[in-house]
C-alpha cells in the first residue's frame, strides 16, 4: 500500500501555507495529523499531486485560556489536549472526549483541527464543538473569516471551508457545570455506532437546569445539535420524565444509516441509551 | 520523480537516506536502513506492529511519511535492547511468555516502553488502556500485561514477589 507521487511541502508559516494552496489549487491537500489522508492516500482514494503539511507551523500549535474563553490552534494533538490540566479542570469534557479517539498512537498524532475540518461523520470532535458552540477560525487568499461550528457542516466530507482556507483555530467558552461524552463503539480505535455530548448547569436554586446542550455524533451526514431538546431540559428541569422527553426529541433528529456498525433500528437504540447515560451523568456531576 | 534527501537519529546514530516523499517511516527503516524489528502488520494504522518511539511518542510508522520525521530522534526496538543485553521489558515479556508468536511483540514493547516513561506505575486497567492500540492475534493480552506490569516493578526497584499491584490471575 504506497501511495501515489506527490511533492511534499513543509511550509513554516500559516501565511506560505495558505499562499502555496491558493498557488496550487485543486491538485494540494492540507495535511494536518494525517491520520485520515495518508490511509486515503495508501488505497489511492486520494491522490493529491501537492501535500502541504502542516506540522512545522509553530503558530498553529497552542492552548490559551483566556477571559473565559479557550482558543486552540488546528494542530494541538489530542495528546496535547488530553495532558492540559487547566483546560481539563476549565473545559473536562474535551479530555473526555480525547480519550474516547482512535488509540495512544493516534492521540499523538491527530489534531483538533484535522478532527473538526475533515467533515468526516465518525469524527467525535466535530459534535462536541456544536455542544460546546465553538467558532471556527478559517484563513483565506481574502483573508480571515470566523464560522460557528453549527453552521460548518453541510454534509459528509463537505463543510463551509472553502478549498482554498485552511482552519487555523477553534474558539469556545469555558464550560462550568456538569458534562458527559458517550460514546458505544464496537472496539478501541473504532469510530462511533453512536455518541453523545451533553452540558448541563444547575440553576441557583440547586433544582431547576439553567443551561443544556447536547449534540450527536455519526448518527446523520453531519453531528447533530439537539436544540430542541437542550431547551426541553432547560424548560422543564432535568428529571425521569423530561430525560425521556429529551431523549426522544434527540431521536428524532438523527438519520442513521445501515452499515457494518448496524441497522438503523439498532442504531436508534444504542443512540437513546448513550444519550440517556449522557444526560444521567452529566447532572449527577453539576 | 522527485527526490529528497532527510536526516535521521536513529537508535542514537545519525543516518541520512534519500527518499521520495510518498515513502512509509515503516518502509525506510525496513527497506533503506535495514531496521526490520518493527513490523508490518495490517498497514492500516489498526495493529501497532509498526510503532516507533519519534521525539517522545509512539508512532505508527505506516502513518507517517518518512520525510515528515525530517531531523526526529526515533527509537525502535532495536534501539532499547541487544540479544546481550535485554530490556527490561524484553526481560519480562521473555519470563511471562507475552511474546507467543512474537509478530507484535516490537511494537508492544515500544509502545510500553512510552507507557512507562509517561507513568512509571500504571494500574493493570492504564496498561491496558495504554497499549489500546497495539493488537495481538495470538490473542494472549493476560500474558503482555503481566509483562508490563512486571517490568514497572523492577524499573521501580521492586522484585516480582511485591506484586501487589498486579490483580488479574
Amino acid at each position: 500500500m504506497i501511495p501515489g507521487t506527490f511533492e511534499y511541502h513543509q511550509p513554516d508559516s500559516v501565511q506560505a501555507a495558505v499562499a502555496l494552496l491558493d498557488e496550487l489549487g485543486d491538485d494540494a491537500r492540507v495535511l494536518a495529523g494525517g491520520h485520515s489522508l495518508i490511509p486515503m492516500m495508501k488505497l489511492r482514494l486520494a491522490m493529491p499531486e501537492h501535500l502541504i503539511d502542516l506540522r512545522r507551523i509553530d503558530d498553529l500549535k497552542f492552548i490559551r485560556i483566556e477571559s473565559g474563553v479557550v482558543h486552540v490552534g488546528a494542530m494541538t494533538t489530542q495528546h496535547e489536549l488530553i495532558n492540559h490540566a487547566e483546560l481539563a479542570q476549565q473545559v473536562p469534557i474535551i479530555r473526555e472526549t480525547s480519550l474516547q479517539i482512535g488509540d495512544p498512537q493516534i492521540r499523538y498524532q491527530g489534531t483538533i483541527g484535522g478532527n473538526v475540518a475533515n467533515g468526516d461523520p465518525g469524527n467525535d470532535m466535530p459534535g462536541l464543538m456544536q455542544c460546546l458552540d465553538a467558532t471556527f477560525t478559517l484563513l483565506g487568499p481574502d483573508g480571515e473569516r470566523k464560522v460557528a461550528a453549527r453552521e460548518f457542516y453541510e454534509a459528509a466530507y463537505f463543510t463551509a471551508r472553502d478549498d482554498l482556507e485552511i482552519l487555523t483555530s477553534i474558539s469556545f467558552a469555558v464550560s462550568p457545570g456538569g458534562y458527559a461524552y458517550e460514546k458505544q463503539k464496537r472496539k478501541i480505535g473504532d469510530y462511533a455506532t453512536a455518541a453523545a455530548a451533553v452540558l448541563l448547569r444547575k440553576a441557583g436554586d440547586g433544582v431547576a437546569c439553567s443551561f443544556a446542550s447536547i449534540a450527536m455524533t455519526n448518527l446523520a451526514d453531519t453531528p447533530i445539535h439537539c436544540e430542541a431538546a437542550s431547551q426541553l431540559l432547560q424548560d422543564q428541569g432535568v428529571n425521569d420524565a423530561s430525560i425521556e422527553a429529551a431523549v426522544a426529541s434527540c431521536i428524532a433528529s438523527i438519520e442513521p444509516v445501515d452499515d457494518n456498525r448496524g441497522p438503523v433500528d439498532f442504531k436508534k437504540h444504542a443512540a437513546a441509551q448513550i444519550t440517556r447515560r449522557a444526560i444521567k451523568s452529566a447532572w449527577s456531576r453539576t | 520523480m522527485t527526490t529528497t534527501t532527510i536526516n535521521l537519529n536513529v537508535n542514537g546514530k545519525s543516518v541520512e537516506t534519500t527518499i521520495e516523499p510518498r515513502e512509509l517511516l515503516i518502509h525506510v527503516l525496513r527497506d533503506r536502513l535495514d531496521i526490520t524489528g518493527p513490523h508490518i502488520g495490517c498497514e492500516t494504522s489498526h495493529c501497532g506492529a509498526c510503532t516507533v518511539d519519534i521525539d517522545g511518542r509512539s508512532v505508527k510508522a505506516c502513518t507517517l511519511f518518512a520525510v515528515q520525521a525530517q531531523g526526529s530522534e526515533i527509537t525502535t526496538i532495536e534501539g532499547l535492547g541487544d540479544p546481550d543485553k535485554l530490556h527490561v521489558l524484553q526481560e519480562q515479556f521473555k519470563e511471562h511468555h507475552g511474546l507467543q508468536c512474537g509478530f507484535c511483540t516490537p511494537g508492544m514493547i515500544t509502545r510500553a516502553h512510552r507507557l512507562l516513561q509517561e507513568n512509571p506505575n500504571p494500574s493493570e486497567e492504564d496498561v491496558r488502556f495504554g497499549i489500546a492500540g497495539n493488537l495481538c492475534r495470538c490473542t494472549g493480552y493476560q500474558n503482555i500485561v503481566k509483562a508490563v506490569l512486571a517490568a514497572a516493578r523492577e524499573i521501580n526497584g521492586a522484585t516480582d514477589k511485591d506484586a501487589t499491584r498486579e490483580t488479574a490471575a
